[in-house]
């Protein structure tokens, strides 16, 4: 069979770190073929330099043969390459239409009437259900998906690069994809499918290729594999992962939600009815699919959102309204959801772990840099973080941002603590080490709600599971008698039950 | 075929030695894209350099003049750092020292009664209040209804410019002469020189104070720590359970209040009343000393003494030369630019290597 | 009614340096750059076009020269704001700053320090419609203020909402990313937004010394520059409802005009007049603050890693 595409030796550096170590990779023409890898394994970097956002350090590349060298994105394209990336590069104020051409009309004047017309006739082409006149910013996430495939199938690709396309999908829009790939595979697409997913591997790909650490452990075909080979392949180690250890009995409520409301960003309702108790020596994990309020969640019981309606209670202690501060004070150990929108950057570690309670490290009107310090290197040594004390926080990895994060919360043995989306983006070391410490907090006694897209994280380490979907909790249910199935379906939205967990 | 290219790669931390060439970069930099201004002015370069940075500094008298002029830039520079460090985009200095000024020519008129330290510090009071009375309405409209204070401080400045006048052409106008100047303020109320026969006066100190006031805020204080977590990342101030919207209600506050104090000096230290002319837009340029001295108090200091040496030059310059006197605006604006430039080169580097293949 | 007909053909005159430099600005902010280059281009502009044609003789050449003068600060700007990513209020003031010394030290070498500034015949105005009532007064403008209102401003609509250029730079100010990853060469378009954008600033400066004043004073721009930043904010980035701003601006400002020339003895200072339109624009600003909708990529460089 012919590679389409075949890349040799492909070096890149950012800096000191190498995130390509001479890989070797080939697509076969009207292949599926599985980019498997841990998060921060290369496989994003591997496949921007493909699609010329980045270009390598040393190494070729060959399309149908031809050895090219691919500036930007534009050269990708004109060779056929498409990519849908993780975050969508979509204009949310343009319409779908727009989108599509944008950067391919051929024409100067825009004739509107004619590119809808087009873009119809493509979308109908290439089996993909969407509205060329609808305003991107109001479609779903799976909708923008489609948008992105037609986008690039539009520009005439022949390979398509999909970057972890399932991580912000239901269960069942993830069937539809899949229908969609095979679809087009049968018309002769090529398709390179990003992953960390085992299952999806097996359900969808013709060979695999696994990275690990910026180098190339194997490609094999899809057939003659198992998912514990590769899982082998892709971490290097045999078993992984943290759980819940022993059930434990729940105690008093920690934190309780009463008919809780919270509009997000766009002034439209993100929370409805939100009826949840965390007791203490409970994990309470809440799964969704991303984008169904989540991050409003974590939010309003950080602080800063205000609830529009509904109370919060920290124990007997109301307080709704209150201010970030309030909430740490009344022992609400707070996670925020994005590190990098939790820390500043360009202050120190120091710093960044003593920002919640600057007055206890203020002596007459002066800071007491002296206790800062010996604070941090305490929390460091403690919390085994890999950095001093006055090293700008923008310079650490993005494990020990979390570690730093995760200091300065549970250092201060909270009542309740609020982990949204606490592992994501980290490696296999650090996300072992966070959920070790949620477990810990658990055992100590205290109410841990964790909010999570990762439903294996959710399965590993909930007492009981509630499912967020839309902004409203659509089941509550303990964690031994949760399936995957019976979640994906909840989060899908498929079944729907009143909670009222008060 | 592989062949060698040259590429541009980050450089995080870049070296001491690139640190102490910046500034000497920058010089050379101004002086080359500024010397073709000066021969079209039919002056030779390295001549007109000679009188713009060397002759100041080498009599006492101008040495002394080199202080004067940078005692509002100083202010200015302090007041624009306070407001960004806090991430408050307050580009209404301007308007700011005009209202501290209208203030002094104001007091100036009634505080004759009062001994001369007292007269001063009520003088000092009311500028510094006058100026964050000035700085409130942007301030309070960016807190309180997310208003671009960008826009709102520069439409004020414009606006402070025609109250002025409208002082000037109105009630202050002199009787005698017509001119538009407000009456003379009082003799106590006057700052006190600090060299007799010349024009350095107590402003200056008071520019230094505010060096120290904006250092010590800034690196020693909680409240400073808070600042500069808001100016570098709101959202995570926000999380940490800092009030943003009071941190940079005060910042902005505290900002035209010392704007203010800038106008206060250059009536009670220099005019003695007001004009339309008290600023040479010394509010915008307190913008470009912030920016040059990197928000660093002991920075904004180093640049707006630099600058004083350059407005004192471009007047020695003008005179010897007939060069105009514009000159300086250009060469500090220039500098800005060029420096803009040499911040960010110093944080790349080129590095050679060998490409993949070309077919 | 001979007071409202001269009034509105005094706003009309008013509104066009000011919408010419907003119209420039909308280019430039759609595209993700605020450029505050904008006062320093538009008083650059008033002097090339100025200088150009008092030494050539030909208005035409003045207006042709501040036109190139405000491309090439557009990409001046476009140099630190868009390649070198810095800042984009410093650079900005840092370019006004820069333009407005340049000119003066220019305009001092030319002409010395005259009392009274030297003056040039300027454009003539139209009449298309004689004599006729009300038409005919109210259409006695310059060649300038009818190329602002009846091409410019459909021109820049219709380039901005129904060409490919148009959607890529809307798209550009939205999510760079995006148009990066679609092919699209991201700098480039941005260049293309601060050049057109610094030759309208430096056009509607050189409106005021070419057509209105016929001279080249040190307060001929004073601030319009800024207001022209704020009327793109309260025109919500759209063309046309933009020049309704210019317009409101233009009729509180030729009100003030008039009833100063009136010589009505007022028991406020005229300047509460100057200074009413920055206020209502303020005011303006504040009303439309919360449905603003400003381009969300606006004030970030764009950068690939």
């Amino acid at each position: 069979m012919d590679n389409i595409i075949e890349m040799q030796a492909i070096t890149k550096r950012f800096g000191p770190v190498i995130a390509n170590r001479e890989v070797n990779f080939s697509l076969r023409q009207g292949e599926v073929h599985a980019l498997l890898g841990e998060n921060g394994a290369g496989k994003t970097t591997l496949m921007r330099i493909l699609y010329g956002l980045y270009h390598p350090d040393e190494g070729m590349i060959f399309v149908r043969q031809q050895a090219v060298r691919i500036h930007s994105p534009k050269d990708a394209i004109a060779l056929g390459i498409g990519m849908v990336t993780q975050h969508f590069a979509l204009v949310p104020t343009l319409s779908v239409a727009e989108n599509v051409v944008l950067g391919f009309t051929g024409s100067f004047r825009l004739r509107y009437a004619e590119i809808e017309e087009q873009v119809a006739a493509a979308a109908l082409r290439f089996g993909i259900d969407i509205d060329p006149s609808a305003i991107v910013g109001n479609l779903s996430v799976g909708q923008r998906q489609r948008v992105e495939i037609l986008k690039a199938l539009y520009r005439n690709a022949k390979v398509l690069i999909l970057d972890e396309p399932t991580a912000v999908l239901t269960p069942q829009e993830v069937d539809a994809l899949f229908e969609t790939l095979r679809r087009l595979q049968k018309e002769g697409l090529s398709v390179v499918f990003i992953t960390h997913k085992l299952d999806e591997v097996m359900a969808i790909t013709d060979r695999v290729t696994v990275l690990r650490d910026g180098q190339v452990i194997e490609t094999v075909e899809t057939a003659h594999t198992s998912p514990s080979a590769l899982a082998r392949m892709m971490v290097g180690r045999e078993t992984f992962g943290v759980s819940r250890r022993s059930s434990m009995e729940a105690g008093a409520p920690a934190l309780q939600m009463v008919g809780l409301h919270a509009l997000d960003d766009q002034n439209m309702p993100a929370l409805k009815n939100i009826n949840l108790t965390v007791r203490h020596g409970e994990i309470l994990g809440i799964a969704g699919v991303g984008g169904n309020g989540q991050r409003e969640l974590a939010e309003t019981l950080s602080g800063v959102r205000p609830p529009t309606a509904g109370r919060i209670l920290v124990g007997e202690h109301d307080v709704t309204g209150g201010s970030p501060a309030d909430f740490t004070a009344a022992g609400v150990g707070r996670i925020p959801s994005d590190r990098h929108k939790g820390v500043v950057g360009e202050l120190s570690v120091a710093e960044n772990l003593t920002l919640e309670r600057l007055m206890e490290f203020t002596k007459g009107m002066t800071l007491d840099r002296a206790a800062m310090l010996a604070y941090a290197e305490d929390l460091i040594a403690q919390f085994q973080i890999k950095a001093r004390p006055t090293d700008p926080i923008r310079t650490l990895s993005g494990g020990n941002m979390q570690k730093v994060l995760l200091a300065r919360v549970l250092a201060r043995n909270p009542k309740v603590v609020i982990a949204p989306q606490p592992t994501r983006g980290l490696d296999i070391g650090a996300t072992d080490y966070v959920r070790e410490q949620l477990l810990a907090q658990r055992k100590r006694g205290a109410g841990v709600l964790l909010i999570s897209e990762d439903l294996d994280e959710i399965l590993a380490l909930s007492d009981r599971i509630a499912v967020i979907y839309e902004g409203e909790i659509v089941g509550l249910l303990p964690a031994q008698e949760a399936t995957a199935e019976q979640l994906g379906l909840m989060m899908a939205g498929a079944v729907k039950e009143e909670v009222n967990d008060v | 075929m592989s062949k060698a290219q040259f590429i541009i790669e980050k450089n995080e931390n870049p070296s001491v030695g690139w640190r102490l060439l910046l500034p000497i970069l920058s010089l050379l930099g101004t002086f080359i894209l500024t010397s073709g201004l000066i021969l079209w002015g039919k002056a030779n370069p390295l001549e007109a350099y000679y009188y713009f940075l060397i002759a100041p500094l080498s009599s006492r008298f101008s040495l002394l003049e080199v202080l004067v002029s940078s005692t509002p830039l100083i202010l200015t520079g302090v007041a624009v750092t306070f407001a960004f460090s806090a991430g408050y985009y307050n580009i209404g200095a301007e308007g700011q020292l005009y209202a501290g000024a209208i203030a002094a020519a104001g007091l100036g008129l009634i505080v004759g009664k009062l001994p001369m330290p007292l007269a001063v510090t009520v003088m000092l009071v009311g500028g510094f209040l006058a100026g964050m009375a000035w700085a409130w309405l942007p301030a309070w409209l960016k807190v309180k209804w997310a208003v671009d204070e960008v826009v709102t401080t520069l439409l004020l400045n414009s606006v402070m410019a025609y109250i002025v006048s409208a002082l000037l052409n109105g009630p202050w106008r002199n009787p005698e002469s017509g001119w538009p100047q407000s009456p003379e303020i009082a003799p106590s109320a006057h700052l006190p020189k600090l060299v007799a026969h010349s024009r350095l006066n107590l402003g200056f100190l008071i520019a230094v104070l505010a060096v120290i006031v904006l250092w010590f805020v800034l690196t020693r204080t909680p409240f400073g720590l808070k600042m500069r977590a808001v100016g570098l990342g709101k959202p995570a101030a926000r999380f940490a359970g800092i009030d943003v919207e009071r941190t940079m209600l005060i910042s902005a506050l505290v900002s035209g209040g010392i704007a203010g104090i800038a106008g206060v000096c250059e009536i009670a230290g220099i005019q003695y009343h007001l004009t339309d002319a008290i600023s040479a837009g010394y509010g915008y340029t307190g913008i470009i000393i912030a920016t040059l001295g990197a928000l660093n108090a002991w920075g904004v200091g180093a640049a707006a003494l630099f600058f004083g040496v350059i407005d004192t030059g471009a007047q020695t310059v003008s005179r010897s030369l007939g060069v105009p006197v514009y000159l300086g605006e250009v060469t500090q604006a220039t500098m800005l630019l060029v420096t803009l430039a040499m911040f960010l080169l110093q944080h790349y580097r080129i590095r050679r290597r060998t490409s993949w293949t070309s077919s | 009614m001979d007071f409202i007909v001269s009034l509105s053909a005094a706003t009309l005159r008013v509104a066009t340096s000011i919408l010419l430099a907003a119209i420039g600005e909308t280019y430039t902010e759609r595209a993700g750059v605020l450029n505050l280059g904008i006062e320093g281009t538009m008083f650059f502009g008033a002097f090339v076009g100025f200088y150009v044609a008092d030494i050539s003789g030909s208005l035409w050449s003045g207006l042709l020269a501040a036109i190139i003068s405000g491309i090439l600060a557009g990409l001046l700007m476009a140099l630190f704001s868009v390649s070198f990513g810095v800042n984009q209020h410093v650079s900005g003031l840092g370019l006004t700053l820069l333009l407005s010394g340049l000119s003066l030290y220019a305009f001092r070498l030319r002409y010395g320090g005259l009392a009274t500034p030297p003056s040039i015949e300027p454009f003539p105005q139209l009449r298309p419609f004689g004599d006729l009532p009300i038409l005919g007064p109210l259409s006695e403008q310059y060649l300038l203020t009818y190329l602002t209102f009846l091409v410019i401003v459909p021109l820049a609509w219709w380039i901005l909402y129904y060409t490919d250029f148009g959607l890529k730079l809307r798209a550009v100010g939205e999510n760079p990313e995006a148009v990066d990853a679609a092919g699209v060469n991201v700098y480039a378009i941005r260049y293309a937004a601060l050049a057109i954008g610094g030759g309208l600033m430096a056009a509607g400066g050189a409106f005021l010394s070419l057509a209105q004043l016929g001279a080249f004073t040190h307060g001929i721009v004073s601030g319009r520059g800024w207001v022209a930043i704020a009327l793109v904010i309260f025109g919500n980035w759209d063309p046309f409802k933009v020049t309704l701003g210019s317009l409101i601006f233009g009729g509180t400002f030729a009100l003030q005009l008039r009833l100063q020339a009136m010589g009505l003895q007022l028991p406020i200072p005229y300047e509460t007049f100057l200074a009413l339109p920055y206020l209502v624009t303020i005011l303006a600003l504040v009303l439309a603050g919360r449905n603003a909708s400003y381009p969300a990529a606006l004030l970030k460089p764009y950068r690939r890693e």
